[in-house]
């Protein structure tokens, strides 16, 4: 059997509408960002406005002025808008009840996933930008929120200062330095301008191994903002050998569970072309082999 | 000192993770209206106000104090902002002590605050600064290294911290302005997801709105109300946050701030002169870790008190009656929510979380790399 007979047919008019005084107030209003409510003989207030209220009594012509803010009291998710629906993402069909009126409208409320879709949310209206003096004045409701954006930027020069940059400089050759105070004076990593103990100012700088102890460590699990790395990842205090004082770094080259306090490190170097004035040129300290060592010998930087 | 100094008014907020209801001048003038009350006592009595609060990074308003000062009632008169990292609670309301022992103010407003909700105390806390290391661990994998070394150095029970966390959580049920009011056993603490070794979930302190505050009156004005709560020590200590030789598990800032407060309450036996304490555990490690530092036991002592049970509401030492940081954590607050508990205790306006015949009690907080401290000591008898 030959397919059937088929072909397009519009059915379009440019029918004319008489809103009426009631809903005629309320749509000029919208023209100019207005909303308006109407009472009913009994003291309600109804938004949309209608001529007749659910018991067939004709409304007042008392009109109260509402607030572009409201509560959804029920709503359907619309994943796949169709050519006439008012937003062309997936939106939701609400019922929104304006601050102070008794009823609800029908509108889109544009919140991007259904998953920020809570009945009982709060909302307020998106005005479209070219008004009709229709319905569709209001392009539709979005979340309403009592917190707004406030973003922050600040813009500095930083001087590590003269003994700091001596200590990078190092680190862009390969080398650990410290700095004392004395002869006897406890080793700093990085060096100091003075023993923060006693105020000595700094006289020396001393080389220092890329080697040391790991006197103690987290295992990070968990994300933050600004963090640099995907958790897990092993942060540790390490002291280095000739120095008095841990520095901080990463643990790596070692399964998690077999990271031991006491166990002795070294620095994991970037290739020699990567390096700069930056700590960043050690990636992480990895475990020597070598035996671990005795508490008692490191108690003293815990 | 020339005058003595007593607390007459206490409040604070509702504590919650956030109060989009409120400013921050709404959530200061929230904590400081219900102060004024318990005083019985409006804006137009107060001298001065002291106002706390974290560094301005934890939420992007500089100088908070000029913009707050209207919600506080100071126009005309002086406003302080104290700054101390985490312990700022704690120093705000010493320096409000000072200006009324010093015969300065007669009755001083002092209010502490942070609303965490409007940024992020982790990014605060991280930044990205040239040249130097970026702390890459966070709040808690900057502690987490010095519970690992406090565990070793005294064998400590692995549950300590859990046990804490069981308690503070089970006292946070009995206070209404707590931000956490939830039970948890001892194997659900056990069970929760390790975020930094040796710290769990559960054994860190939630991020709260919240606001404190307290008046503070010289001896004239204490008789206002029958139940005043008089200042018998104060002392803030400092030290660095690295140092060759420190010790982080107990810094030595930490004992010589306690030993200073002692003195001037005239205590000598912490353990059996304070009824009550009231001390910044922002990670449950720390309540052991603070018993030692605190003196109220030897070093390697303190996990055994908690374990034993010494630190409940019914032990010989309770400790965080409120539910402590544990269940709070406005931080720039925290340390006068731990401050203002003590005085509560001694006052016997503790309501469900009063610990009966409280007389003296230690009020405790601490910030920075465990650098900064701050103590009280409060007693129900005028010095």
């Amino acid at each position: 059997m030959s397919e059937p007979l088929r072909a397009p047919y519009v059915l379009e008019y440019t029918f004319r509408r008489t809103p009426g005084p009631i809903m005629g107030r309320f749509l000029d209003g919208l023209r100019y960002e207005t909303l308006e409510g109407v009472k009913t003989a009994d003291g309600r207030v109804l938004f949309p406005p209608r001529e007749y209220d659910e018991t067939g009594t004709a409304v007042t012509n008392e009109w109260v002025t509402l607030r572009p803010f409201g509560t959804v009291r029920s709503w359907s998710w619309v994943e796949q808008p169709r050519t006439d629906h008012p937003l062309s993402k997936p939106f939701a069909w609400a019922l929104v009840q304006l601050d102070g009126a008794d009823t609800s409208i029908v509108h889109a409320v544009d919140a991007g996933d259904a998953k920020h879709m809570k009945t009982g949310m709060r909302v307020r209206v998106r005005w479209a930008h070219h008004k009709s003096g229709t319905v569709k004045d209001i392009e539709c409701f979005e979340p309403h929120s009592l917190v707004m954006p406030a973003p922050s930027r600040l813009e500095f020069e930083v001087y590590p200062g003269r003994h700091y940059t001596a200590y990078l400089k190092a680190l862009e050759e390969g080398r650990f330095i410290g700095g004392k105070s004395g002869a006897d004076g406890k080793v700093y990593v990085p060096p100091r301008a003075a023993d923060p103990t006693n105020g000595q100012p700094a006289t020396e700088y001393v080389d220092l191994a890329d080697t040391g102890v790991l006197t103690t460590f987290t295992v990070v699990r968990i994300p933050f903002p600004g963090q640099k790395l995907d958790p897990p990842y092993c942060f540790g205090a390490i002291v280095l050998d000739g120095a008095d004082m841990p520095i901080y770094h990463l643990i790596s080259g070692v399964p998690y569970d077999q990271i031991r306090m006491g166990m002795r490190v070294k620095a994991k170097w970037k290739p020699r072309e990567q390096w700069g004035p930056s700590l960043e040129n050690i990636l992480y300290f990895e475990p020597t082999g070598e035996p671990d060592v005795p508490f008692e010998d490191y108690a003293e930087h815990l | 000192m020339a005058e003595r100094c007593a607390v007459i008014g206490i409040g604070q907020t509702h504590h919650k993770e956030s109060r989009p209801d409120l400013s921050l001048a709404g959530l200061v003038r929230e904590a400081a209206l219900r102060a004024l009350e318990e005083a019985e006592m409006t804006f137009a009595d107060i001298d001065a106000v002291v106002l706390g609060t974290a560094p301005d990074m934890f939420e992007g308003v500089a100088m908070p104090e000029l913009y707050l000062a209207d919600a506080l009632g100071a126009a005309g008169k002086p406003i302080f902002r104290v700054h101390t990292a985490g312990s700022v609670g704690g120093s705000t309301t010493i320096v409000a002590t000072h200006l009324v022992q010093a015969g300065v103010h007669q009755k001083v407003l002092t209010v502490a605050f942070e609303k965490q909700s409007e940024a992020n105390a982790m990014w605060a806390l991280s930044p990205a600064i040239p040249f130097q290391p970026q702390l890459v661990a966070g709040a808690g994998g900057y502690f987490a290294p010095l519970m690992r070394s406090y565990i070793r150095r005294h064998d400590a029970h692995p549950d300590t911290g859990c046990v804490v966390a069981v308690k503070d959580r089970d006292n946070g049920l009995l206070n209404p302005y707590a931000h956490l009011h939830l039970h948890q056993t001892l194997d659900e603490v056990r069970a929760s997801p390790m975020l930094w070794d040796p710290i769990r979930y559960s054994e860190t302190c939630p991020s709260s709105d919240g606001a404190c505050a307290m008046v503070l009156v010289n001896d004239a004005n204490a008789a206002r109300v029958d139940n005043p709560a008089w200042v018998l020590g104060t002392s803030v200590r400092t030290e660095r946050t690295f140092f060759a030789g420190r010790d982080q598990v107990n810094p030595v800032a930490g004992r010589q701030c306690a030993k200073d407060v002692y003195d001037q309450a005239g205590i000598t036996n912490p353990l059996r002169e304070i009824d009550c304490a009231e001390v910044y555990v922002p990670f449950s490690w720390f309540e052991p870790m603070w018993l030692e530092n605190l003196g109220f036991c030897e070093p390697g002592e303190g996990w055994k008190m908690t374990m034993d049970g010494k630190t409940r509401r019914d032990g010989v030492c309770p400790f965080n009656m409120s539910g402590g940081v544990m269940c709070t954590n406005p931080i720039g607050a925290s340390g006068m929510i731990r401050f203002a508990e003590a005085a509560r205790q001694v006052r016997g306006t503790a309501d469900a979380h009063q610990i009966d015949g409280a007389r003296r009690a230690l009020g405790h907080a601490y910030g920075g790399g465990s650098q900064f401290f701050a103590m009280w000591v409060v007693g129900s008898e005028r010095p």
